[in-house]
């Protein structure tokens, strides 16, 4: 693709005999929402360093806005806006000095600095705090601060590592709601968490990092034709006498897995929702609830780990 | 691999942030006025002693860097004892100070080369020792000039100004010091703790070690020690291995600055003598003669401490 902004070809780093991240390869496109996922220590921060070149890869390339960002660090790191996983200020100044540190070094003329400041305090919302030090900040408002910093860049790519982590519900789906809204504004946006739901809500694509390795990519649904095999499993909620039975002789239907009394969770191979509500009205059940389960990824993650660690153990056997 | 732009680039803006810092943070006030102290009670002593001096002595203002009242140490040895002190407090927990606050990613995700980071810092810390020793002499010279009421000869205001700068060395190389730990050592209190047993074995145990040392390595011949000397080679290697020490070498700079009849920092040779004139003084270049390896040599260890700091600050991994 033309548009891709960010090129990472079988990237790899080696720390003393340790391999942290093998041959990964992805693309990134213009405008695109990106997750990398995995639980800790899977590699995405060491991708992350390498992408800003903060870290050298032992092999394989790199390429950012066209660029090398081994060769030419400052050139990509103007463009390119980055808040590490809990991210630090010095907390002896306040927001706003905090922020003007970094806009001298981002070379943002003098004339203009205090106006961006103030534009990108007020976008985070932290606009009311602009004066106060940041030792008395909140987590989140760390985050929201560290979030100001890329406004303020007005970075091509802004990438986030755990922006959400460690933070209240209601802090993170603030938080989520400003990634959407850099996302409207055109920023290309890579992100890193091992926190599910916020992933799913928000990115376009999914990369799930196990062991160094890239082991999935793609959007949502496509992860879930791949790990969860073709169609979703259906829920069925419904009162009668031999339910079970019933719904196992209808065909199609590969399995029944029980979820409480009255709750059902079928595995097919085709669409039998309509044969589904056919045999339980024949059988004079009440039908209370007939629905596909909800893709997540969740399931497609714990199905994906699931099977790995299976097949680790056979090979161990 | 050929790496685009300038190292410095950002680095007067790391210079002007961390000096603003240390000039007003408490750890420095804490110093400043240490020192101030220290000084006041160092110089009361002498403003009584040389008071009566003043007309006959040609250096007198040099005698207030110098002169001892009992119980306190002289000016010069004050400031040899507390600036670096004073650096190790500004350099101690410079960089790993950036790992723990975490700001060191996000610092360096800006468009700056890791250059910029660690030589403005090390320059906002010589910046700041610089300013406060500047102050100190002013204060010195102030108090001089209205306590003993003559002004200072242009020689004296050369010659201190001279010392100023073999401080100024001398606290660079602690200064060095204490970031070379502090990138090489995690934690703040580690850092702060080896570059203070640092200092401490140098200044006060090395001069002790280097005795017995240069004893070991070369033993007095018996013409010696009938006359009860230790031996040429013996003090020769002495003087070597005690100029290891970067306070030895401070010690003999200040001699040869502040004492102008000083002719020589080693052992003198009656052939050297012919023709001199005992305890009159030296015109300064010839001082500056004399001083000059010992400023060259504390300049090369801020240097080479310096060089050292920064190849191990490239090397470190910049996740904490």
């Amino acid at each position: 693709m033309s548009t891709d902004v960010i090129q990472a070809q079988g990237l790899t780093k080696r720390y003393q005999g340790r391999t942290a991240v093998d041959g990964v390869s992805f693309a990134v496109g213009q405008g695109e929402v990106f997750g990398l996922l995995g639980p800790n220590g899977a590699g995405k921060t060491t991708t992350i360093l390498m992408l800003l070149g903060l870290t050298d890869a032992s092999s394989g390339s790199v390429s950012v806005l066209g660029r090398d960002p081994r060769r030419s660090p400052l050139a990509v790191k103007r463009e390119v806006g980055y808040m590490p996983d809990a991210v630090g200020f010095y907390d002896y100044l306040t927001a706003r000095e905090n922020l003007a540190y970094t806009a001298k070094l981002m070379e943002i003329e003098a004339g203009e600095r205090n106006a961006r400041i103030d534009a990108a305090l007020e976008r985070v919302g932290l606009a009311g705090d602009a004066d106060r030090r940041v030792a008395a900040f909140s987590r989140g408002m760390r985050q929201r601060l560290g979030l100001a910093e890329i406004v303020l860049k007005r970075a091509r790519i802004a990438i986030l590592d755990e922006p959400t982590s460690g933070l209240d519900p209601q802090a993170a789906e603030d938080f989520l709601g400003l990634i959407d809204s850099l996302r409207r504004d055109g920023v290309t946006v890579l992100l890193s968490s091992h926190l599910l739901d916020h992933m799913q809500r928000i990115c376009d694509r999914v990369a799930l990092f196990h062991r160094g390795r890239i082991a999935l990519m793609g959007s949502v649904p496509e992860l879930a034709r791949q790990v969860l095999g073709g169609r979703s499993a259906v829920l069925v909620e419904a009162r009668g006498r031999d339910l079970p039975a019933l719904l196992r002789g209808i065909a199609g239907v590969t399995s029944v897995e029980a979820q409480g009394d009255q709750r059902w969770r079928l595995r097919a191979e085709r669409d039998v929702r309509p044969d589904i509500a056919r045999a339980l009205v024949a059988a004079n059940a009440e039908l209370l609830r007939l629905d596909d389960e909800p893709l997540s990824l969740d399931a497609i993650y714990n199905r994906f780990f699931h099977s790995m660690a299976q097949g680790e153990r056979r090979h161990a056997a | 691999m050929q790496r685009e732009g300038s190292p410095v680039q950002g680095m007067s803006v790391v210079l002007l942030k961390e000096l603003a810092d240390h000039l007003r943070s408490g750890r420095m006030r804490v110093l400043e006025w240490l020192i101030i102290l220290t000084a006041a009670a160092a110089l009361y002593g002498v403003f009584q002693q040389i008071r009566n001096t003043t007309a006959s002595d040609p250096y007198v203002f040099l005698r207030l860097f110098t002169a001892a009242q009992e119980p306190m140490p002289s000016f010069s040895a004050l400031l040899g004892f507390l600036v670096p002190l004073v650096a190790i407090g500004l350099g101690f927990d410079a960089v790993n100070g950036e790992y723990s606050r975490r700001t060191m990613s996000r610092l360096l995700s800006q468009p700056i080369y890791r250059d910029a980071l660690l030589m403005g810092k090390f320059l906002a810390g010589l910046a700041t020792l610089a300013i406060s020793l500047l102050a100190l002499w002013l204060l010195v010279i102030g108090a001089g000039l209205i306590l003993l009421g003559v002004p200072p000869g242009g020689e004296e205001i050369a010659r201190s100004l001279l010392f100023l700068l073999l401080t100024l060395a001398y606290a660079g190389v602690w200064l060095a010091v204490a970031m070379l730990c502090s990138i090489v050592f995690r934690s703040a209190a580690t850092s702060a703790l080896v570059s203070l047993g640092l200092w401490l074995f140098l200044s006060l145990l090395w001069p002790m070690l280097a005795g017995a040392l240069a004893q070991a390595v070369a033993p007095p011949d018996p013409v010696a020690l009938m006359l009860g000397q230790p031996g040429m080679e013996t003090l020769q290697w002495q003087q070597a291995l005690e100029r290891l020490s970067p306070s030895q070498l401070f010690g003999e700079g200040v001699l040869a600055l502040l004492v102008p009849s000083t002719r020589t920092l080693g052992p003198v040779f009656l052939s050297q003598l012919q023709g001199a004139v005992i305890g009159s003084p030296l015109p300064l270049s010839q001082s500056l003669a004399i001083v000059w390896p010992q400023l060259v040599g504390l300049i090369a260890a801020v240097i080479l401490l310096f060089t050292l700091a920064y190849m191990v600050f490239q090397r470190r991994e910049v996740r904490a």
